[in-house]
């Protein structure tokens, strides 16, 4: 320990003012997607193959670029520098205030951008079989390589604001994704929906982004110490007092979590994520799961500083509390819903809310090393899952409902193993799978948490019932008899090489993160990494991973016990069914939450615009009618009077002198020529008077 | 040069009245080279000022009534020439999206360019009776066009128009006359006036009833009924202009004149209720609630051109609240949204009311429901979808820029201002998807039966598409590029904070 400690001491920040040339030109990871995007969108749509080619080479080369970063990255931590390059420049300026925009290279950003490009790659490639029957194949290549950029704007900002950019950017293309095929009533609504939700997370993300401009001046993150995550900015929010005995960092901090848990699909904002499922599977796969719903758990990563600013060790923030009790409650009520789900993609989806909330659980309690550990293992094994999944579907012409599958380990070889790998990774199958890796570390900063053991204890249930949920599913897809109509069929090359691909990461990934060799803790601490096998030793660990083995044990023996190689028809009730029948509608319908958001949340805005519309025609249009009557009323007394009392006086003694004949009976001609003439002559000479009267 | 704007609009609209009636397209083409000469114009001036670091420049500057101090006095600062930007932009779009008038064109186009040329008049104006002049002119054709070439209620609307449009220069009319005489009646001019020192017990009042006059034009709650029944009997250039720039002419009055002349009359009252102690309280509030109404009762909409009536009014809320937070940020803010709003209100009429209502021949979102038109109008629909984007502030367009910094700039004010303004964002974005997925992307019955619905859809022709692609990248040019007009706006603004305004 001690040695760390020296080591530690001895890292040193790299110089800040001139950034080396990778990270100058690490604005082209983002740029080129968009751009082979922009040109995707004016091509015709049957050129298939050059959409897919210029989607695919531009992110192949994102992925050199930002290998190249990574590299350099590394290259600097080994030699004890810690790395943190930004590039920034003035986008507007009001007054004194400038607004920035500027990206960064840090430890965070670097794994971030290799893992997006990297897993995003092989989802393009994955695409271009699955899609390959589509009349829209060159839009949907066109959406993509816009996401793409749009995400890796994502991970590479250095002010909240660029972040803000394209964080909508990425919202409005997962959008246009989820509702690919808008003929299907369901997808246009799941789109909205999608959008929707997600914004409200997000309007409280943009008040905490004005609140962090007003406070700090800035919206850079790293500045050379002028930035809003540096030490003097933090001290000043910390100082400032808020309302409920918050500092202004941790109001701060807590509505951009509020943005945060949108994009992640944390409680109660979770419900959208299921419903995008609407979209085209490898949509899914890249931004339903690996990807767009993980930029929730990186943003939270990014203002960690903000989060835990006046943090003590040991201690907590009420802002990673906040964080903390989420993300268990979202982990352990997500794998709730999950297990009672039939669709193959909507279990998949759950399951994904559930390990966000990991993720998040897994920030708030052990900082952003274990988080962010656990958000790269994930996104590679549930990027393989999807894509399984995908490939089920595709094999099972376009069939979704998990009770009419069954049998495929035969059909579909390689889909089952690759399958099985990721099914085994995310139920954390000790020693060989990264999951356990990854949800590892979360438990066991869980464990060690000292305020509560509430989350712990919520954690461990989850997994339990992560095990048990990935059981029947996989029980249900590839064991038993087939119950389908037509042959199930195996799936091109195209789509299982990525799948093999990710399945040996799936496997592989743990290395980088054991307790005995932490190099991606250290990585992204910037401290040594120490080779240790006494870790492995550890009473603490050792009965970590009994707990662990315990977990895995119950949860897949429980689901085997009930769903392996039964078989059971679709009509048939489910055994979960039989078992608990109250507890599985509940769990069925989802708890109820989109049918609480139904008579609470949107009964309440349908209302409020009933009631304003109503005014609006009524009471103000009542006034101004009202107004116009009085006006009206008012002008027919006066007509009244001029009628019968003025005019009648005038009428009077007009007559008499038209009795008297002369010159006015011949002006009074009724030809409106004259009166015309008439007229004309009179403004000419009023207006000749009233000229020579100003000059004089 | 920037008078010419003014000039040949007029000339224009009076060649427009004398050519001959049976030939409709030259009478098109001449509006369109009037136009495009207003606005190639406005971007000379605009260069020119660039050039200048956007000071004000004095254009034209006679005695007009010498007996009572009133000049003719032409000048531009950085935001005058912003919002002439803006207006040649919408004249040239309102010219392309109007191709299809048949129905007396050359009049029509007469009003029209006589309308453009008072809005001119009124953003180059710097003498308070020639500024009330040209916008008295500019209600007139505003009345004929509605009325004449309108639809559903357009006697109402267009009555309803002009009486509030009356009532609200009335108040000027008292306002202007008043502070004339306080002054000491010897001169007009705005900047004279402005230096004149009026008692701020004077301006105590002064300042709500010409603020209130004016801001009736730019749509402010409760005083906003006008605009959607307006809007929705126009015929689309007519609501262009209406939402583009006429309810400018209102924000800019609340900018150039009441907050510039009488801005004592903001200071606190001395007492409070409710946290109200200030006009500017009161009018922030005022504004705040039209941000988040005009969005809720957009929401219950049932006709596609009230949904976006009833948008512009909680979009002209964020220029009114911008303007009243008093601080940098947030008044340049409002500048800004006053341009974005005028080009994206802009764009979201034409596709209402001629992309879409000139082939559908209705506007009833559940009309609209059963006709595919994501498939039969493809252009409409992505159009739609850009265009709202744009309208409920997504990053990359102007109005995201605009709010912010009005939000930033509420938020230095009174942050409870902008918590509220935020759910109005929200609700925008409700109304908006839900009027996109209702008129173009719900399909009630199966997609075969598309084609045998009715008779096919006519063609998309130049100048929808010209029109939509200039208002399209306009936004998006200053979506990208804030600086582009922030240079402009920001120094208008520090001077009209610093010579009166504390």
């Amino acid at each position: 320990m001690l040695i760390q400690e020296e080591l530690t001491a001895a890292f040193h920040p790299g110089m800040q003012a001139c950034a080396s040339t990778v990270t100058q030109y690490l604005w082209l990871i983002p740029a080129m997607p968009m751009v082979a995007s922009g040109v995707i969108a004016l091509m015709k749509q049957p050129r298939r193959k050059p959409a897919a080619a210029l989607a695919i080479g531009s992110l192949g080369l994102s992925l050199l670029v930002a290998l190249a970063a990574f590299a350099h990255v590394v290259s600097d931590w080994t030699q004890h520098i810690a790395v943190r390059e930004t590039v920034n420049f003035t986008w507007m300026q009001v007054g004194a205030s400038h607004v920035e925009l500027g990206w960064v290279l840090d430890p965070l950003s670097a794994a971030m951008m290799v893992m997006v490009c990297f897993v995003g790659l092989l989802i393009f490639i994955y695409s271009v079989g699955y899609m390959e029957h589509d009349e829209n194949f060159t839009r949907f290549f066109c959406f993509l390589a816009l996401f793409a950029g749009a995400m890796l704007g994502v991970v590479i900002a250095n002010s909240l604001l660029l972040l803000f950019m394209c964080w909508e950017l990425v919202g409005l293309t997962s959008y246009l994704l989820i509702g690919f095929w808008y003929q299907k009533p369901s997808a246009a609504a799941a789109a909205k929906k999608a959008f929707l939700t997600t914004r409200v997370g997000d309007i409280f993300f943009l008040l905490g982004m004005v609140w962090l401009f007003a406070q700090t001046g800035t919206l850079l993150f790293y500045n050379s110490g002028a930035g809003s995550m540096e030490p003097l900015a933090l001290g000043g929010m910390l100082a400032t007092p808020s309302a409920l005995g918050l500092t202004a960092a941790g109001a701060i901090g807590l509505l951009i979590f509020a943005g945060a848990a949108g994009k992640s699909g944390q409680l109660p904002l979770h419900v959208w994520l299921p419903d995008a499922m609407e979209g085209p599977t490898p949509v899914s796969a890249l931004i339903h799961a690996a990807t767009m719903v993980a930029a929730g758990v990186y943003l939270v990563a990014r203002v960690y500083p903000l989060m835990s600013a006046g943090i003590v060790p040991g201690g907590t923030t009420a802002a990673l509390s906040v964080v903390t009790w989420v993300g268990a409650s979202t982990a352990l009520f997500a794998a709730l819903i999950a297990v009672a789900q039939n669709d193959i993609k909507r279990i998949l989806a759950y399951s994904t809310v559930s390990q966000l909330g990991y993720m998040m659980a897994g920030l708030g309690m052990g900082g952003v090393a274990v988080g962010m550990f656990h958000l790269i293992t994930h996104a590679f094994f549930k990027a393989l899952l999807f894509m399984g999944a995908g490939s089920v579907i595709h094999g099972c012409h376009e069939e979704q409902d998990v009770r009419k599958m069954g049998g495929l380990r035969s059909a579909m070889p390689l889909t089952f193993l690759t399958y099985a790998a990721g099914m085994l990774a995310l139920c954390g199958v000790p020693i060989f799978f990264s999951g356990f890796w990854s949800k590892d570390a979360i438990l066991e900063s869980a464990h060690g948490w000292t305020f509560s053991h509430g989350p712990y204890f919520m954690l461990v249930l989850g997994a339990v019932l992560t095990a048990f949920y990935m059981t029947r599913q996989v029980s249900y897809v590839f064991f038993g008899t087939w119950r389908g109509h037509g042959h199930a069929h195996e799936s091109p090359a195209v789509m299982t090489m990525p799948l093999a691909i990710l399945a040996f990461f799936a496997m592989a990934l743990g290395l980088i993160g054991t307790p005995a060799w932490p190099w991606f803790r250290a990585f992204l601490d910037s401290r040594a990494a120490e080779l240790d096998m006494h870790a492995f030793a550890e009473p603490g660990w050792l009965m970590l991973l009994a707990t662990s083995t315990v977990i895995v044990v119950v949860g897949i023996g429980s689901g085997w016990l009930l769903y392996g190689n039964k078989s059971p028809d679709a009509e048939e009730p489910d055994a979960l069914e039989r078992a608990l029948p109250p507890v599985w509608a509940v769990l069925r319908d989802r708890i109820y939450v989109d049918e609480l958001y139904g008579v609470t949340v949107i009964a309440f805005y349908g209302w409020w615009a009933r009631v304003a519309d109503w005014l609006d025609r009524f009471v103000w249009g009542g006034v101004v009618t009202a107004v116009a009557w009085l006006f009206r009323g008012w002008a027919q007394v006066n007509r009244l009077l001029d009628v019968h009392g003025v005019d009648g006086g005038f009428d009077k003694g007009c007559d008499e002198i038209a009795a008297g004949g002369g010159l006015i009976s011949r002006v009074q001609s009724g030809r409106v020529q004259s009166y015309l003439r008439l007229l004309a002559l009179g403004v000419v000479l009023l207006a000749a008077i009233l000229f020579w009267s100003s000059r004089g | 040069m920037l008078a010419w704007t003014i000039y040949l609009s007029f000339a224009g609209a009076l060649v427009e009245a004398l050519l001959p009636k049976n030939r409709p397209a030259l009478a098109r083409w001449f509006a369109l080279v009037v136009a495009v000469a207003g606005l190639a114009l406005a971007l000379l001036s605009f260069a020119a000022g660039a050039t200048n670091h956007f000071q004000r420049s004095v254009i034209v500057d006679v005695p007009w009534v010498s007996g009572m101090g009133i000049h003719y006095l032409l000048a531009a600062d950085g935001i005058s020439l912003v919002v002439v930007l803006l207006t040649g932009l919408a004249a040239v779009a309102g010219v392309l999206f109007s191709w299809n008038i048949d129905l007396r064109t050359n009049e029509f186009f007469a009003f029209f360019l006589a309308l453009i040329g008072g809005v001119y008049g009124v953003f180059l104006s710097y003498d308070l009776f020639l500024l009330f002049v040209f916008y008295e002119i500019a209600i007139v054709p505003k009345y004929f066009l509605i009325a004449i070439w309108g639809s559903t209620r357009r006697e109402y609307g267009a009555m309803k128009l002009a009486l509030y449009s009356f009532v609200g220069s009335a108040m000027v009319l008292i306002g202007l006359l008043a502070a004339y005489a306080s002054s000491g009646g010897h001169s007009t001019g705005l900047v004279e006036l402005a230096h004149a020192g009026l008692p701020a017990s004077e301006q105590m009042w002064l300042f709500p009833l010409v603020f209130t006059g004016f801001a009736i034009l730019a749509g402010m709650w409760p005083f906003h009924t006008w605009a959607p029944t307006g809007h929705v009997a126009a015929p689309t250039a007519a609501s262009m202009l209406l939402a583009g720039v006429v309810m400018k002419l209102g924000a800019y009055g609340c900018l150039r004149v009441a907050i510039s002349l009488f801005p004592r009359g903001l200071d606190p009252w001395g007492w409070s209720f409710l946290g109200i102690g200030s006009w500017r309280d009161v009018f922030a509030v005022l504004a705040v609630i039209g941000i988040v109404y005009g969005a809720l009762v957009a929401l219950a909409q049932t006709d596609f051109k009230f949904v976006i009536g009833y948008s512009s009014v909680s979009h002209m809320g964020f220029v009114l609240l911008g303007l009243v937070t008093l601080n940098q940020i947030g008044m340049t803010g409002a500048v800004l949204q006053m341009f974005s709003h005028g080009v994206i209100a802009g764009l979201l009429f034409a596709i209402v009311g001629r992309i879409v209502y000139e082939r559908t021949h209705t506007r009833q979102l559940a009309e609209l429901e059963t006709m595919h038109l994501s498939k039969r109008l493809p252009f409409a629909s992505w159009a739609f979808v850009l265009a709202g984007m744009a309208s409920m502030g997504l990053p990359g367009f102007s109005g995201f820029v605009a709010e912010l910094q009005v939000l930033v700039g509420s938020w230095v004010a009174k942050p409870a201002w902008t918590v509220t303004a935020g759910v109005g964002i929200v609700v925008g974005v409700a109304y908006t998807w839900r009027a996109l997925q209702k008129a173009f992307f719900s399909d009630a019955t199966p997609s075969a039966h598309v084609h045998e619905h009715g008779h096919e859809l006519a063609a998309i022709t130049w100048p929808e598409v010209a029109g939509t692609v200039l208002l399209f990248g306009a936004t998006l040019a200053v979506g990208l590029y804030p600086r582009l007009l922030l240079d402009a706006i920001e120094p208008a603004v520090k001077t009209l904070l610093a010579g009166g305004v504390r």
